[in-house]
């Protein structure tokens, strides 16, 4: 099966400070359908790389491809590749001033102009789906850390988005509230949802993946198989990285 | 105390009162507007109206309202602009409360979390609608405390539109002090005049602050879920 790619970076330099390159020199590409789980210590560039793919960051030096098409944070058409490439972030992000139903609906009406009755019924069935029907008319402050994410999911993906990326949407939750995030994502994973993941979870990375990446100090170190990154890691960075994980040496 | 003269001038303030209370309304509305302006035209950067508004917001504030209205209608005219008591009043008023109203609305957007514009631009918003649908929503809430507190500012400011001859309540004031040297009367009924104005103003602030206190949407309890 010849899959479709569908997002393709090439040599993305990204800084902060104009000394200290966040992301050095990183090449990646992502297939139509697949799953990829970026892991790595903090601070090595994971949640900056997703943020530039969304181009929410402007980019040093390189290239950006969605489908062919060279997509650049100036351009006009911004807005319109947004909406294929859904973002959910690590701290709560659904807008206070909506209740449930509104942030859902908000992007569908506003950027997509669909019908109300058709968005609102696909709402329902996202949010049946994720648990929180009976959440429809509450405010975000009135959820669990868990219950927001799961709704900033279901926001997402009204928009029917290509892809999907998650940058460490439970790291910020209570521990009994990850997994009712993760199993969402599980879900999403297993219907054939294409994703780039941002975790610390490293057992959900391992059920979720197609891909592993590892990165530190703003480089992909190593790119494998969940299989064989968790337990025949290549480089001795990844398995100090993996070894933190493990507390029976302590 | 001479209660029959109060009796006999209540009418007066209540002419007085309506004055300014009109003279309020119109310039408060303005400055509103102005401040709406002004504070959109900061956040979106743009540029020479940008330079427009930095430069009045801070002559705005930086001068006297009395020195402002001086300049309506006593410096106006000669340029050949005659202003009614009126227009100028209101004119000054709006000058002078747009650059306040413009640095509540501009505190309010600062502090509607980076996250928030992130996410709607993440859905594909473009920045206008970011703005709109979701910054300015949450902006106005927040800056809601600090427009209450502009607002009955802005009131008790109408009260040097005398020297402009605008007969509002402090004109009638001095005037009845001018004729009679009724002094203790006019003033009291001056201090209670303002206070029916302002108390009522000041109690719906109260409340509308109440309900929108930690910009908690949809709940009146300071309680938040995780």
């Amino acid at each position: 099966m010849k899959q479709e790619q569908i997002l393709k970076v090439e040599q993305l330099v990204k800084s902060y400070d104009k000394n200290k390159p966040v992301l050095k020199d990183i090449s990646f590409c992502l297939k139509k359908g697949e799953v990829v789980v970026i892991v790595g210590p903090s601070g090595c560039g994971k949640s900056t790389f997703l943020r530039c793919i969304n181009m929410l960051e402007p980019i040093d030096s390189g290239t950006i491809y969605f489908k062919d098409q060279v997509i650049r944070r100036e351009e006009k058409n911004v807005h319109e590749i947004r909406q294929k490439i859904g973002m959910v972030f690590q701290s709560y992000d659904l807008f206070p001033h909506k209740n449930i139903i509104g942030n859902i609906l908000l992007a569908p009406l506003k950027v997509q102009k669909r019908t109300k009755k058709e968005v609102e019924f696909e709402a329902e069935v996202l949010l049946d789906r994720v648990g929180l029907l009976d959440k429809k008319e509450a405010y975000p402050r009135q959820l669990s850390g868990g219950q927001k994410q799961r709704v900033a999911i279901v926001r997402s993906l009204m928009m029917h988005p290509e892809i999907l990326l998650l940058d460490e949407i439970t790291a910020a939750l209570d521990p009994e509230m990850v997994r009712e995030v993760l199993q969402v994502v599980l879900e999403l994973a297993k219907e054939g949802n294409t994703m780039v993941i941002v975790t610390h979870e490293m057992e959900f990375a391992k059920a979720v993946a197609d891909r592993v990446l590892f990165m530190d100090e703003g480089v992909i170190v190593e790119e494998s198989t969940p299989q064989e990154f968790f337990h025949s890691p290549k480089t001795e960075r990844a398995k100090q990285f993996l070894n933190t994980f493990h507390y029976e040496a302590i | 105390m001479d209660f029959e003269f109060i009796q006999s001038y209540i009418p007066l303030y209540v002419e007085a009162a309506k004055m300014t209370m009109k003279i309020s309304l119109f310039g408060i509305a303005l400055a509103t507007l102005i401040g709406l302006l002004c504070s959109l035209i900061k956040t979106l950067k743009i540029p020479i109206l940008k330079s427009i508004v930095i430069i009045y917001i801070e002559l705005s504030r930086n001068t006297p309202l009395l020195i402002q209205l001086f300049f309506l209608y006593f410096g106006l005219p000669k340029i050949g602009i005659v202003l009614s008591s009126e227009s100028c009043a209101i004119i000054g008023l709006a000058f002078q409360g747009g650059s306040y109203m413009a640095e509540a609305f501009r505190t309010g957007i600062d502090n509607v979390a980076p996250i928030q514009s992130e996410s709607g631009l993440s859905l594909g918003f473009t920045k206008k609608q970011v703005f709109l649908h979701i910054v300015l929503p949450q902006a106005i809430a927040t800056s809601i405390p600090v427009f209450c507190a502009n607002i009955i500012f802005l009131i008790k400011e109408t009260s040097v539109f005398s020297a402009v001859a605008l007969a509002d309540l402090m004109f009638v004031a001095k005037d009845l002090i001018g004729i009679y040297y009724k002094t203790d009367e006019a003033l009291f009924m001056l201090v209670i005049a303002y206070l029916i104005i302002l108390l009522p103003i000041s109690l719906i602030c109260t409340w509308i602050e109440r309900r929108v206190r930690y910009a908690g949407f949809g709940n009146t309890s300071p309680v938040s879920g995780n």
